[in-house]
């Protein structure tokens, strides 16, 4: 509690420089949000931090500005039909759920093997999980664009018909959004793992919209819209258990909030110009980059905790500033793509608008 | 009709302005007053639903804003899907 305290009275001072600093941030953050349902969690904790925000307020403020930018995009995106609240809800809970069994593990291996040891499991779950869902997502994505297949609805993956399939009486709910029903036995365990890794990585998207895609059999676009839905039942209650303990920043949290709503609402329109397996290709790319970022640092945590020989400090130094360059590159990229996906849907829609009205004469 | 439009337009634009000058004042009244605020969002315990009133509140306003500003920009969602 002591900690706690001394934490919450660390609040910075902010000029024009840092709010420009973190509403820019926001922007981009939102941006990439809007379109996959997630991310820029990943950049804002560390780019708080390097404002000198300590850890635990960082990611407490971070979680402050996740769920009132989550609900404005889910609102934004249920106006075009790709929310699917009912399944965003029951994913919703049980995320929180997991949210709070990661936090308790976080703090167990916290205190069996110190700061060095907890950062090790964070960077070494991100480089499994973003790999092993990353990669595939990718690759999926890929096989697609390769098989000219882009324009056409896409399939339901076979282990989703096989899930669809399995009839467990008392458990089968209707979610619009497979349109089947499926057994919440299933559900309940991927909205666990996609609040334990929210509680892990920060980035429970990286779970839950892939889960929906190829575990339930959700389309991409209502994934990554439903997916804004859990965020805010995630982030609500997450927010609450930081803020009964003061180390909410909400200038912090505003400031960002500020320019990810901007973001949020372009990234949500930017979805109803683009191909659903943009969504995959997005999502693919950001993970794959983040997983060499987080990768870099594995090194400089086994050197902390004695397992490999020690780094010097201008290794370490360089190691870090690299891994967290490397983040914000991938944010950007993701960025990029999501506008220039949008740019190129503007335009052919201009053109198809103007070959009406030629064709009209 | 074209008049139906433009009264729509012009009333959108009226309604962006007065919540971009809502919004701007809420974010002036947060950094004016940060000392006061943050002594009272930031104290923990009972005062924890501030912050998420709080939120909720700047979410309502700037959401609205942002949301307008990008369609009166004439950045709107696609009428067919891409």
């Amino acid at each position: 509690m002591h900690d706690i305290a001394t934490q919450a009275l660390n609040f910075i001072n902010l000029d024009a420089v840092t709010i420009a600093y973190l509403f820019l941030v926001g922007f981009v953050g939102g941006l990439v949000s809007g379109f996959i349902g997630s991310g820029g969690a990943f950049v804002l904790t560390p780019a708080m931090m390097s404002l000198g925000v300590p850890g635990l307020v960082a990611v407490a403020s971070n979680m402050c500005h996740k769920f009132p930018k989550a609900l404005i995009g889910a609102l934004k995106r249920a106006k075009y039909g790709q929310v699917d609240v009912k399944l965003g809800i029951v994913l919703g809970i049980s995320a929180e759920a997991g949210v709070l069994f990661g936090a308790h593990l976080q703090e167990s291996i916290k205190k069996a093997f110190g700061e060095a040891g907890s950062n090790l499991y964070v960077s070494l779950s991100f480089v499994v999980i973003l790999a092993v869902v990353g990669g595939f997502v990718l690759s999926d994505a890929w096989r697609t664009y390769r098989s000219g297949t882009t324009h056409e609805e896409e399939r339901v993956s076979s282990l989703a018909r096989r899930v669809q399939s399995i009839n467990i009486p008392g458990t089968m709910v209707y979610f619009k959004s497979l349109d089947a029903r499926i057994s919440v036995l299933f559900t309940i365990p991927l909205g666990f793992a996609t609040g334990m890794l929210a509680a892990t990585i920060a980035v429970g998207g990286f779970i839950g919209v892939p889960a929906m895609i190829y575990v339930m059999g959700a389309p991409s676009l209502m994934a990554s819209a439903t997916e804004l839905v859990i965020a805010f039942v995630m982030g609500v209650g997450g927010s609450l258990k930081y803020a009964l303990g003061g180390l909410v920043d909400i200038r912090l949290a505003m400031i960002i909030l500020a320019g990810s709503l901007f973001g949020i609402q372009l990234g949500a329109i930017g979805t109803t110009y683009v191909k659903p397996f943009m969504i995959k290709v997005v999502m693919g790319v950001i993970m794959v980059i983040v997983l060499f970022s987080r990768g870099l640092m594995v090194p400089v945590y086994l050197s902390q905790l004695g397992v490999i020989e020690t780094l010097s400090e201008t290794t370490t130094k360089a190691l870090k500033s690299t891994s967290f360059a490397i983040m914000a590159f991938a944010l950007l990229t993701g960025a990029f793509i999501v506008l220039r996906a949008m740019w190129s849907g503007r335009q052919a829609e201009r053109r198809a608008a103007a070959l009406e009205v030629v064709q009209g004469r | 009709m074209a008049q139906t439009a433009a009264k729509r337009k012009s009333r959108l634009l009226l309604k962006t302005v007065f919540m971009g000058a809502l919004s701007l004042a809420l974010y002036a009244t947060l950094l004016a007053e940060q000392d006061l605020v943050m002594q009272y969002l930031g104290r923990g315990g009972w005062y924890a639903i501030l912050p998420i009133i709080t939120a909720f509140m700047f979410s309502f306003v700037h959401g609205t804003f942002t949301g307008n500003f990008w369609t009166v920009l004439g950045i709107e969602a696609a009428r067919k899907r891409g």
